[in-house]
């Protein structure tokens, strides 16, 4: 069997950067201190004129990107998930969100993935946090793929973009050849009517083992790909709330306030259906490797397996 | 500085005036004491100073102007419609349902307004990235911001002067509004910030300080500005809250209260007269 090639979405930010950075001249990045860990250090080094460290001052950093945007630059504002959205939240809401300006916010270690560093760095509360700012797009790619053309359709799209990557290696499962990214547009992967199972980021794939291991029960599970987690595709998730009566939601993010209550919000006014969310419970994560962790958290297969047998 | 061009000045100071009595008073709320002690900068910044056009808000190599200290907006609206960006009737809508002029200002409903700020601490760091952008798109524009002196109790305004040091940003001038007071009292006894031209000079700025109702020190001040070359320039000015209106003069409780109808009529009163001394004298 062969090695499936695994690609953490933060090392697809970097390399994105660079891309657009060869084509658009308006593109500049900011980091906090966290250029290597971002991995914008790969725009650093090929564009240093147009990468500003800000020193660990994200507050700042956030709203300084605002006023370049203000200057006709496209600024693209780096930090971990947990300072990005969860510091940084109010320079993001009203300095960025509330004027609609054209910033970036590239925010990676979201999750419990960040393993080692513990509950301190493992946001669980981003997609929260930036859902409910109007106007604010909020994407989480799920491989390096994906990860690669949300960065571009991000710069692509006028206004604030709010864009979640992870610090570990995740497997690479779409084909850079035939895939299309459009914001807002859901993804379906596999053929099913017994359950939808909806995912976004890293669940997407354990999503598609989930649904592997359901179909040799004999249960056919349809997997949808949600990397725009707002605006919501509503037409994607109404069709399959109506063809499969069953949802399970799956997330690397707290159950408050990510997507399983924007699926829920949606299915409970437009078409009321049975569902449970798979996702970080009320609770703080702590250090550990990833994947144990994710593990122990539920964020695995074998859990959606048995969720989705359970109710 | 011509005495004739002082006394222009002046006199627009006092319509600037006018418009916050007249806007806080229609909106039963806003910031008037905070309005006026910015009142002369506000005058000779929009007259002197900035290069805009107030028929084209929007062109595109303006300097900049941020009102860190956003709360003072009935100031700044009143600057800009007496100075053609809008009509002056309209600062009567101010803070009322559907018009423009929100309590806080907004950048994408005001002619004139460079950003939408309110939030205290965050423009500092808006107009520090315009002039960091400027330089980077070497294009010859000059960012200013006012701050107030309780509003540098904020973390983040201190980031935003680090970053302005270390990127040697010296198209950036910060100008902080000392009038000694804000909501809870006395600056000095809810959070003293001073000694504030120390912290700014350690901090690596280029720090003038000035009487901020006098037109020849602003002159000075923003001479030295454009003269300093490879740090930023901070203008710590001086102020009277409340100046213009008796009754607002250095009060506390002036910082966030409307005038009622008598106290309008008073206030009013009062900068009639004062203008019809500044016109007399012309």
């Amino acid at each position: 069997m062969s090695e499936v090639k695994k690609i953490a979405t933060r090392e697809s930010y970097g390399k994105a950067l660079v891309e657009l950075g060869q084509e658009h001249d308006n593109i500049v990045v900011l980091d906090a201190d966290l250029a290597a860990a971002t991995k914008t250090s790969t725009f650093r080094k090929a564009f240093p004129e147009r990468h500003f460290d800000c020193g660990i001052a994200e507050c700042n950093m956030v709203a300084a990107a605002a006023g370049m945007a203000t200057m006709g630059l496209v600024p693209f504002a780096s930090t971990f998930a947990m300072f990005a959205a969860g510091r940084a939240f109010e320079q993001v809401r009203n300095s960025i969100g509330y004027p609609q300006l054209n910033v970036k916010i590239g925010a990676t270690h979201g999750g419990i993935s960040v393993g080692e560093d513990g509950a301190s760095h493992q946001c669980c509360e981003d997609f929260a946090l930036m859902r409910s700012i109007p106007g604010m797009v909020v994407l989480c790619p799920s491989d390096d793929v994906e990860a690669r053309a949300a960065v571009k359709a991000a710069y692509a799209h006028e206004g604030p973009v709010y864009l979640r990557f992870g610090r570990l290696a995740i497997p690479v499962f779409h084909d850079e050849e035939t895939f299309k990214f459009e914001i807002g547009k859901g993804e379906q992967l596999t053929e099913g009517n017994d359950v939808a199972i909806i995912a976004t980021g890293l669940m997407v794939d354990e999503a598609m083992k989930a649904a592997a291991m359901l179909k040799e029960e004999g249960i056919a599970a349809r997997v949808i790909n949600i990397c725009t987690i707002k605006p919501l595709d509503e037409e994607i998730v109404l069709k399959a709330a109506k063809e499969c009566g069953k949802v399970v939601t799956c997330e690397e993010h707290s159950i408050i306030g990510g997507l399983g209550e924007a699926v829920a919000a949606l299915l409970s006014e437009q078409c009321p259906t049975k569902m449970r969310r798979v996702g970080v419970n009320d609770e703080f994560g702590h250090s550990g490797p990833a994947w144990p962790l994710l593990k122990q958290f539920g964020l695995s297969a074998e859990h959606i397996v048995e969720v989705v047998k359970s109710f | 500085m011509t005495n004739q061009e002082r006394q222009q000045l002046a006199v627009f100071a006092c319509h600037v005036r006018m418009g916050v009595i007249e806007g806080t008073h229609a909106a039963k709320a806003g910031h008037p004491g905070g309005s006026l002690s910015a009142a002369d900068m506000f005058t000779y910044l929009y007259n002197k100073e900035l290069r805009i056009d107030p028929k084209n808000p929007k062109w595109a190599d303006r300097d900049r102007f941020v009102l860190s200290k956003g709360h003072t907006a009935p100031g700044l609206y009143s600057t800009l419609a007496n100075r053609g960006f809008f009509p002056v009737e309209d600062l009567k809508t101010l803070r009322q349902i559907g018009s423009y002029l929100q309590g806080h200002p907004n950048m994408n409903t005001v002619p004139g307004v460079d950003m939408s700020t309110g939030s205290l601490g965050q423009g500092v760091s808006v107009a520090a990235g315009m002039a960091k952008a400027a330089k980077f798109q070497q294009r010859d524009v000059n960012v200013y911001t006012l701050l107030g002196d309780g509003e540098i109790a904020e973390g983040e305004v201190w980031e935003a002067f680090l970053f302005a040091a270390h990127y040697k940003l010296d198209n950036f001038c910060a100008i902080i509004d000392l009038n000694g007071l804000q909501i809870d009292g006395p600056t000095a006894k809810v959070m003293n910030t001073a000694p504030v031209s120390d912290k700014m000079a350690a901090f690596g700025f280029n720090v003038i300080e000035i009487d901020g109702h006098s037109f020849d020190e602003m002159e000075a001040a923003f001479a030295n500005f454009k003269a300093c070359e490879g740090k930023p320039t901070a203008i710590l000015m001086k102020t009277t809250k409340g100046k213009g209106v008796s009754y607002m003069t250095n009060s506390v409780d002036w910082h966030g209260k409307a005038p009622n109808d008598a106290e309008y009529e008073v206030a009013m009163n009062e900068l009639r007269a004062q203008l019809a001394e500044l016109e007399a004298a012309q």
